[in-house]
């Protein structure tokens, strides 16, 4: 069952000697909220560019595909998208209901409908029409001029709506609301989001499918619980959440486990298709996957490395107990608070223990 | 050195509003005794009867006022105003598009604007000159022609109207570059980018965007040069000659050969009220944008 609406196959795209994009390929489903999440410079934006057809791909650099269509050399204006932008773009000279109108006017909207259309558009954001329709742009707070630019871009009933980091500039508390509205609206009006966004928790709160990019590369293409439990290379293990990584070597199989020989510890990690003795093997475990226990008391069958605690943070819902290991690694624990006024974490500074965690959290990362 | 700026941070320091005046002595004073004062005396000068000898004599009259509102003044006065806005919409119509490729010139920008303000590098007299070994029937271009075969008789440039609109033109057309350029050099092209997913062609994107964001540079642009443009006689001096007198070679005229001072303060006075109607007008279409664009 799969309707792609955009359809990026082996793009590249460079400026001068820098390649921005290397042979990307991905598919957006109609309807879906994608993101392109990654650091700055590893090619997100481009790509959503090479998208709104702001950027062309290198010649002989792939195709783009919007609905089927191959939009390689179609001009922004004749695909059926819009876009927020990251500074929200905002005509200055226009009051929010003209900025509203500008896309309607362009398209040659009878002027008739033109006023009921604005309404519904400031509706469906949330803005109240009769304070801010015909205020101006320096009169809007940051958050305001989100919902303008946002509004401008839907009035157009675009099939796909094209999002850079629209919420970097607006406080935590207003990005959080925003976040779940963008997510109702994306359900609602059944239009396929394209997110761009460097914030890992922003792109696991809302995407349906989450794209990681590093590097101009797509590292790992899934859904937010697949990257996040599943990461396959150390840097998407590394950039979403948190890892602690183990090395070794691979010593011998074990029927669905394999043992690993590393520096701090053997530990068993799932059988690996393709394993074979001798190899490198990397591994990422997440600290909510951990425990700490004593030396002596390892829970039989659980991986574990020995160390000595070297601070014990506390985070309001969570503690993290960071243990450093024999080769002199820190390895991060995250438990639940249970209460330290009640129940407070034996551990302390200088304690002897040891972090354990089950063969089957062990995720085995490819090399990059 | 350092003892030096405590000390002079120490005496400004706690007394702001000592610092904000002794910042402003200078300037104030200079306008004061420069600008202000000549100004009073032109208009004293302006209601007084002319003196037999030149300069005045006591009493109080509106007649050089109304001498100004004779058919011979008010037709310089007419062609003063025509050719100062001709001069302004052909420098807007060379200049708007020059400083747009200016600052859309990348790395190239700054190179570009420094050679539109290189000619005032050399005097403006001199450039005048220039000019007029350009025009004349003896000059380069006619020469150029001639021998080229074009044209069999030379083409009478100078003393010309055209001769003194060229001259109007070359001269002040980097004042009308200068702030078109900086109102498009800081124009956010996200908003172009913006327009176009919003449907906008190029066409519309120009005028619907990047025109009325430049418009406060274009009103100071045609200010910059109608003002001076009305007030200029250099130009019109050496290349207009006798015929093609403007508002400001009759002043000038007044205070030197006819030695009529009353009668030029008058005529400065009127020119000034010209002007005061120009800049009203740029300041009513200034606040009429919207903060942002300012």
């Amino acid at each position: 069952m799969t309707d792609p609406i955009v359809q990026f196959t082996h793009v590249s795209k460079s400026f001068g000697e820098v390649k921005a994009v290397k042979d990307i390929s991905f598919e957006v489903q109609r309807g879906e909220f994608f993101s392109l999440l990654g650091p700055s410079g590893c090619g997100k934006t481009t790509t959503l560019r090479l998208l709104a057809g702001f950027e062309q791909p290198d010649e002989d650099g792939g195709l783009v595909r919007i609905a089927g269509e191959v939009v390689n050399r179609k001009r922004p204006y004749e695909r059926e998208i819009g876009m927020v932008f990251q500074n929200y773009a905002i005509f200055p000279h226009l009051s929010v209901e003209k900025n509203v109108a500008f896309g309607l006017e362009q398209h040659r909207v009878p002027r008739a409908e033109i006023p009921e259309r604005v309404v519904k558009a400031l509706e469906m954001v949330r803005l109240d029409v009769g304070q801010f329709a015909r205020r101006m742009p320096n009169q809007l707070s940051g958050g305001q001029r989100q919902r303008v630019a946002l509004a401008r871009a839907l009035v157009l009933r675009p099939a796909i709506l094209l999002l850079d980091e629209p919420l970097g500039a607006i406080d935590l508390k207003l990005r959080k609301e925003m976040q779940l509205e963008l997510k109702q609206l994306n359900k609602s009006l059944e239009i396929t989001f394209v997110y761009v966004t460097h914030d890992q928790e922003e792109a696991l709160t809302m995407s349906d499918r989450i794209a990681v990019m590093d590097n101009a590369r797509i590292a790992q293409l899934g859904s937010p619980a697949e990257i996040y439990e599943n990461p396959r290379t150390p840097f998407v293990a590394k950039f979403i959440g948190e890892s602690n990584f183990f090395e070794g070597t691979a010593a011998r199989g074990l029927g669905d486990r394999w043992e690993v020989a590393g520096g701090n510890a053997t530990f068993h990690v799932p059988a690996q298709p393709g394993l074979q003795a001798g190899a490198k093997v990397r591994i990422a475990v997440r600290p909510e996957w951990m425990d700490v226990c004593l030396p002596e008391t390892i829970p039989a069958g659980e991986n574990a490395a020995t160390g000595t605690v070297r601070d014990v943070i506390y985070l309001g819902e969570m503690m993290h107990v960071i243990v450093t290991l024999a080769d002199g690694t820190d390895c991060t624990v995250a438990l639940r608070n249970e209460g330290q006024l009640i129940k407070p974490l034996p551990w302390k500074r200088g304690d002897r223990a040891a972090v354990s965690w089950l063969p089957e959290d062990c995720q085995v990362l490819e090399e990059e | 050195m350092a003892g030096l700026r405590q000390r002079l941070l120490g005496f400004f320091h706690p007394r702001p509003q000592a610092r904000a005046w002794a910042l402003l002595a200078p300037g104030t004073l200079w306008l004061l005794v420069f600008f202000l004062v000549p100004i009073l005396i032109m208009l004293v000068y302006s209601l007084m009867p002319r003196g037999v000898y030149g300069g005045v004599r006591p009493g109080f009259t509106i007649e050089h006022y109304a001498r100004f509102f004779n058919p011979l003044y008010l037709e310089i006065l007419n062609r003063t105003l025509l050719w100062s806005v001709a001069a302004t919409l052909i420098c807007l119509v060379m200049g708007y598009p020059l400083a747009y490729l200016i600052a859309r010139s990348g790395q190239w920008k700054n190179v570009l604007m420094f050679l539109v303000v290189l000619p005032f590098w050399t005097s403006f007299l001199v450039r005048t000159f220039a000019m007029i070994f350009l025009m004349r029937d003896t000059g380069l271009i006619n020469t150029l022609l001639l021998r080229l075969g074009v044209i069999t008789q030379p083409i009478p440039m100078l003393y010309t109207p055209f001769a003194v609109m060229t001259g109007l033109v070359y001269g002040f057309l980097p004042f009308m570059v200068l702030p078109i350029y900086a109102s498009l050099e800081k124009l956010d092209l996200s908003l172009l980018e913006a327009a176009e997913v919003l449907g906008a062609r190029p066409a519309a994107r120009f005028w619907k965007v990047t025109f009325p964001l430049s418009v406060p540079g274009v009103v100071a642009g045609c200010l910059l040069v109608f003002i001076p443009s009305l007030g200029s006689f250099l130009t019109s001096d050496l290349l207009g000659g006798a015929k093609q007198v403007m508002i400001g070679n009759l002043i000038q005229n007044q205070f030197s050969a006819a030695r009529n001072w009353p009668f030029g303060s008058a005529a400065s006075f009127i020119v000034m009220a010209l002007v005061l109607v120009a800049v009203l007008w740029y300041l009513r279409i200034r606040d009429r944008a919207p903060a942002g664009v300012r």
